[in-house]
């Protein structure tokens, strides 16, 4: 095969789109395993499989996994520490 | 549900086939992975039954090559609805390898290179339907398929077949597996359609 394996995790953005109201695409996750936070866009997401796998492109541990049902969807993050969004900023009280 | 197509691979419908429900008929073994493929050479390849009080029963490569070797030919079904009909595998059957392991446990966690990970109860794996294959259609195991070895439990979904497996540990109490903690069921019967957690 020559084509790469994984895609980036770009491709997350539709499927958690789908589960939360903030947009991922500029959320930073940190590595469970090895420690390193990164961008969600950039992990390493196996798709071929029976859900989404997306694993540290440092350690290459998995960091998510989201499996989609008919009906439901189960989003298991126990491989990421933290997940940190851009906020707007706090408004003066 | 269980559609197949008339003409489909060239066949009349007369002799098609009756597949579980929900399913449908491929003549490609497509390739489905949740992380890099391992590299596992088969001189530092080894197969590792433990039992539930830490006994472990250790094969190479060589010592199970020779064991006595069987050529299933089965049914494969895959959770994401792609079914295979009559492939025939080589390998040793769980019963030759569960043969002297002292055990009274109920449940099975296969593991394999690379952190995989799935469960079902042992009873599963004896009386003829499970095995350890290397071998599909005639050729060595190639590694996108699960190669040097992988378990065939064809009477199960087929992420129950854990590709590139390294070992069994014996439980007495079931472990849910990589995709049995993240919505999958826990035994995968493809005839109860049993695909997520409340089927
Ligand atoms: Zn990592």
């Amino acid at each position: 095969m020559t084509a790469l394996p994984y895609v980036d995790g770009n491709m997350l953005d539709g499927p958690l789109g789908e589960v939360f109201a903030v947009d991922l695409s500029s959320a930073t996750a940190r590595c469970a395993n090895c420690g390193t936070p990164g961008p969600v866009a950039g992990l390493r997401v196996y798709s071929h499989a029976p859900g989404l796998v997306g694993r540290c492109p440092t350690c290459v541990e998995v960091m998510l996994r989201l499996v989609r049902a008919p009906d439901r969807a189960w989003l298991d993050l126990r491989g990421a520490t933290f997940l940190q969004f851009p906020m707007p900023p706090d408004r003066p009280r | 549900m269980g559609i197949v197509t008339p003409g489909f691979q060239g066949r009349p419908r007369a002799e098609a086939p009756d597949l579980p429900p929900g399913q449908y008929l491929t003549p490609d073994f497509p390739v489905l992975s949740a992380g890099p493929t391992p590299r596992v050479p088969r001189d530092q390849w080894e197969f590792v039954i433990s039992s539930e009080t830490g006994t472990e029963y250790r094969w190479s490569w060589d010592e199970m090559m020779a064991l006595p070797q069987e050529t299933p030919t089965v049914d494969i079904h895959c959770v994401t609805r792609w079914s295979k009909l009559g492939t025939t595998w080589r390998g040793v059957s769980l019963d030759t390898l569960l043969d002297g392991v002292d055990t009274a446990a109920d449940y099975a966690l296969a593991h394999s290179y690379g952190g995989y990970t799935t469960n079902l109860p042992l009873e599963d794996l004896r009386d003829g339907q499970a095995w350890l294959v290397h071998t599909y259609d005639g050729d060595d195991l190639p590694a996108e398929h699960g190669g040097p070895a992988r378990l065939l439990v064809p009477h199960l979904y087929f992420w129950k077949s854990a590709k590139w497996v390294r070992g069994i540990h014996l439980t007495v109490e079931d472990t849910p597996g990589f995709w049995e903690t993240a919505g999958y069921h826990d035994y995968g019967d493809p005839w109860r359609e049993q695909r997520y957690q409340g089927d």
